[in-house]
């Protein structure tokens, strides 16, 4: 084999490592900073409830929450460094022209993030320090900079769908940069309140289900019950919300990413009266094993039977995202996000009928699995829109291959990451068992940044 | 000018990671020598309680100082990640491994469960500062190209100079905690911890001059332009400060006089990063780009100028709040503020709330 053949073949497996690596760090860390995001709040309505109407049970859920939330955001913050090291070691012709342009939210996202993990460890340090109120109203503070945090970051992301805030100059450099212009992209906004919502929809669901599990073992005792209600309200909230929010997302990509909407609804050709295509896969520019609804795909993404919709055919192909994995991703989050409107109308139809949650088992096995399918979602959403925008790193400027790194040894540490973080998954699971059986025998444990006694 | 106030910046940041983290590595190094279960329990606990409630806040120093880097020297930035690939994936994962294993070591259900999760957390402890450590070596004996990995990926970090701050890097973390230490040991009246920590800081100290002693040596063979730097008026005076700084708080440490030694170990740990700073003015990477070259341009400067300030407005006051709150728990530590149990927590808790209304 000649040398640069040879040579093609390793910068091509570099190129898949880099992305590998990127793809899945970022995954892990987004579930953990959802928690992040989230649980703040939802600590906060058990911590109220607890207060204002004098139930112990109640503050005893927001601090047993506290001490998952304080485990969850450690391992959120060591794979968030790991993700700002990673920015600049795998994705140089990212960080290199364009560092400066998208450098202002990361720093924004700094103090957010240093303002909760502060407010974290002075809640945590509160329980009887702080005066009652004052502790409390600790969480709100919290939550807010789980917002800010949150727009911050996801401003970057929207910034790669949709670049903003400079200029290119006669010699290609990048002049003009306004970073304040660049961080409120036309695709920042809808990205952060899709990805806010699916924060609390996570964390709503995923804290029910614990309960939801007990409940089922057959303990009805009256922290199950308002461990369940308090989470799962909120994810009821947020669930018809997040399909709206989603539909004027997928509406804005008709113009905005045609590429990303043909393959998320798997259109081969421009055309009116679109089918919905359910299932189904793209070979050889023809879709196959799909069921087809007529016209639903315009009429969702037009509002009109006679609306155009883009098509596979208009996207050169060297320019066309996978579209196999865009289509089942986004399939998958949107049926997700379906059963979980059904589930949360049903217990909303439930409270309003009879002042409580359904009593069907079938109710309670499917809340148990509630938690997983929303996260199942987010990580569905996330490949919709990163996959989807491939081959470009930056929407229609750079090409994800010309920006990797050249280093040697991508693939190596791709091996490596993925080992310790699955590791590390599992670790989490287990430690957060073993805190959710001790708190449940009634223990008071102890968690990192609380206080912690020496014997002397 | 608004480059070299960035840098300043930056250079803050960088000193504050150095302290702030260094003290919580080099805990982890103690920890490590602490001993068996027994042996080491009473160590192990005050050092967890000494740094457990800021740790995990401590990585924000580093994530400021690259963000920061990665805006304001975008080039800069991408030449020395890819180079020294190696060592900060090392590093990293010497990060992931330590705080995590910290956060769940209380939990392990079994003493085998817990040494291991404990090694895991000492042994990054160690690891991280080195590879650290060597990445500043590499940079500052000039040995970062422009271009993406352009840069040996092995020499680059295994050379004289970055031997030599890894090696420094590792000793003064442990200096530095063992310092720490020993103040709170003594103010909270536990002497026998306070002199256990004690005879320790004066062991790294005494190494950590042994090893600072080779560095003229060192950065003379293996990085001139820095030499030069350093040899300048203004470099003598801040390398000197340093020097200074570092023997008096030994001294200060052989004479118990802790809370002074604490100061002074801060100052020294100071005066070695700010004095690489002034030898390698004013080159970013030495002999290929400056500061003026590498920086951003000035919209994007003045926008961290911005983000700095917000920083400081909002989580500067928060964090004095939490150190207030932490040093009063800290002193309250051995007489619980509560009897330690939830049921009488909440009974408190409740009753407080009920008091707070009636009276409003
Ligand atoms: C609980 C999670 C969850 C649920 C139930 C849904 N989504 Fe979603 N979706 C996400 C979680 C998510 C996400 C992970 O948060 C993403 C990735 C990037 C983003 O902004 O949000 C996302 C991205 C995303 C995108 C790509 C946006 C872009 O690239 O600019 C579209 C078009 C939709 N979603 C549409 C929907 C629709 C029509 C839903 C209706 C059922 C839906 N999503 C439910
Ligand atoms: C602000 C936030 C984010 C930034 C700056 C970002 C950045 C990147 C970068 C640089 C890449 C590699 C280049 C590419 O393949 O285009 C990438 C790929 C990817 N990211 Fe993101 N990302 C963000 C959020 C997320 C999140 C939260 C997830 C996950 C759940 C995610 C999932 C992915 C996936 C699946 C890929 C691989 C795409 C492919 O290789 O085809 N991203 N992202
Ligand atoms: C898209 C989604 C992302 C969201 C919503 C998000 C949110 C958060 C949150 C809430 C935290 C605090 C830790 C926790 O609560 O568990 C956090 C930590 C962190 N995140 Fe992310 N993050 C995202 C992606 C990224 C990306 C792409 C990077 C870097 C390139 C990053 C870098 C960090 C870092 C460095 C930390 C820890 C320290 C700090 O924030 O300054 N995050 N993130």
């Amino acid at each position: 084999m000649n040398a640069d053949l040879l040579f093609a073949a390793a910068s091509e497996l570099n190129l898949y490592a880099a992305r590998y690596q990127m793809a899945f760090s970022l995954g892990f860390h987004i579930i953990l900073a959802g928690f992040g995001v989230a649980f703040p709040f939802i600590t906060f309505l058990a911590h109220r409830r607890g207060y204002t109407k004098r139930d112990p049970d109640s503050l005893r859920l927001a601090k047993r929450w506290s001490k998952v939330m304080a485990v969850l955001f450690a391992v959120g913050a060591v794979s968030g460094t790991i993700l700002s090291f990673e920015m600049g070691m795998l994705w140089p012709g990212l960080m290199g022209p364009y560092g400066d342009v998208i450098g202002l939210p990361f720093a924004l996202e700094g103090v957010a993030f240093f303002v909760e993990a502060i407010l974290i460890g002075i809640y945590l340090y509160g329980w009887k320090r702080l005066p009652a109120r004052l502790h409390m109203f600790v969480l709100l503070p919290m939550t807010v900079s789980g917002l800010a945090g949150s727009f911050f970051i996801i401003s970057v992301n929207g910034w790669m769908n949709g670049p903003a805030g400079f200029s290119i100059g006669p010699g290609g450099e990048i002049i003009d940069v306004n970073p304040w212009a660049a961080m409120f992209n036309s695709a920042a906004v809808i990205e952060w309140l899709h990805m806010l919502i699916a924060a609390y929809m996570m964390t709503g669901f995923l804290v029910a289900s614990v309960y939801a599990v007990r409940w089922l073992k057959g303990d009805r005792s009256r922290i199950v019950r308002l461990g369940f209600l308090i989470p799962f309200t909120v994810a009821s909230i947020a669930a018809p919300i997040q399909i709206l929010v989603g539909d004027v997302a997928a509406r804005r990509l008709i113009e905005a990413q045609p590429a990303k909407f043909a393959a998320m609804e798997m259109i081969p050709e421009t055309r009116t009266n679109a089918p919905l295509t359910l299932g189904g896969l793209y070979v050889d520019g023809e879709v196959r094993w799909a069921v087809e609804i007529p016209g639903l795909a315009s009429l969702l993404g037009t509002r009109s039977l006679d609306g155009e919709l883009p098509g596979l055919n208009e996207i050169p192909v060297a320019d066309t995202p996978p579209v196999n994995v865009v289509h089942i991703a986004f399939q998958v989050m949107v049926g997700i996000g379906t059963a979980l409107l059904l589930l949360a109308a049903w217990f909303g139809w439930s409270w309003w009928r009879r002042r409580g949650p359904p009593e069907a088992k079938l109710f309670w096995v499917a809340s148990s699995f509630a938690g997983v399918a929303a996260i199942v979602a987010l990580e569905a959403g996330w490949i919709v829109t990163e996959v989807g925008r491939q081959p470009w790193i930056v929407w229609q400027l750079v090409r994800t291959k010309d920006a990797v790194s050249l280093s040697t040894g991508i693939v190596a540490s791709a091996i490596t990451i993925s080992l310790v973080y699955l590791g590390l998954g599992i670790v989490t699971i287990i430690v957060l068992r073993i805190i959710a059986k001790r708190m449940a025998a009634g223990e008071d444990v102890e968690i990192p940044y609380g206080p912690s006694k020496v014997e002397s | 000018m608004l480059a070299d106030t960035i840098l300043v910046i930056i250079w803050v940041g960088l000193t504050a990671y150095a302290i702030f983290a260094g003290a919580d590595f080099g805990a982890g190094m103690w920890d490590l020598l602490a001993g068996g279960p027994k042996k080491g329990s009473r160590p192990r606990g005050l050092l967890e309680r000494s740094i457990g409630p800021v740790w995990e806040a401590n990585h924000v120093w580093l994530i400021f100082v690259l963000v920061y880097l990665w805006t304001a020297f975008p080039t800069a930035f991408v030449s020395i990640m890819t180079t020294m690939y190696i060592p900060m994936m090392l590093a990293g994962l010497g990060i992931v491994f330590r705080g995590s294993a910290f956060a769940f070591r209380k939990w392990a259900p079994t003493v085998q469960g817990k040494a291991v999760l404990g090694t895991a957390f000492a042994g990054a402890s160690v690891v991280t500062p080195f590879f650290l450590g060597t990445v500043a070596g590499g940079v500052a004996s000039g040995r970062v190209p422009l271009g993406n990995a352009a840069g040996d990926p092995w020499t680059s970090w295994i050379n004289p100079l970055s031997i030599l701050g890894g090696v420094l890097a590792v000793v003064i973390c442990a200096y530095v905690a063992a310092v720490l230490v020993a103040r709170d040991a003594q103010r909270s009246g536990l002497d026998d911890l306070s002199e256990y920590f004690r005879s320790r800081a004066l062991a790294a100290g005494i190494v950590g001059g042994v090893v600072a002693l080779t560095g003229p040596f060192v950065v003379k063979a293996d990085a001139p332009t820095l030499y030069e730097g350093l040899t300048s008026t203004f470099g003598v005076v801040v390398v000197g400060l340093s020097v200074l700084a570092g023997l008096a708080s030994l001294v200060s440490i052989y004479l118990h006089r802790t809370r002074l030694s604490r100061v002074l170990a801060v100052l020294a740990t100071a005066g070695i990063l700010w004095g690489w700073a002034v030898g390698q003015f004013p080159w970013l990477l030495p002999n290929v780009l400056t500061i003026e070259e590498g920086a951003a341009s000035p919209a994007v400067l003045i926008a961290l100028l911005v983000a700095f300030v917000a920083a400081g407005l909002i989580a500067v006051p928060a964090l004095i709040w939490l150190l207030m709150l932490t040093d009063r728990g800290v002193l309250d530590a051995d007489q619980p503020v509560h009897d330690g149990s939830t049921e009488a927590l909440l009974t408190a808790l409740v009753a407080e709330a009920a008091q707070s209304d009636s009276a409003a």
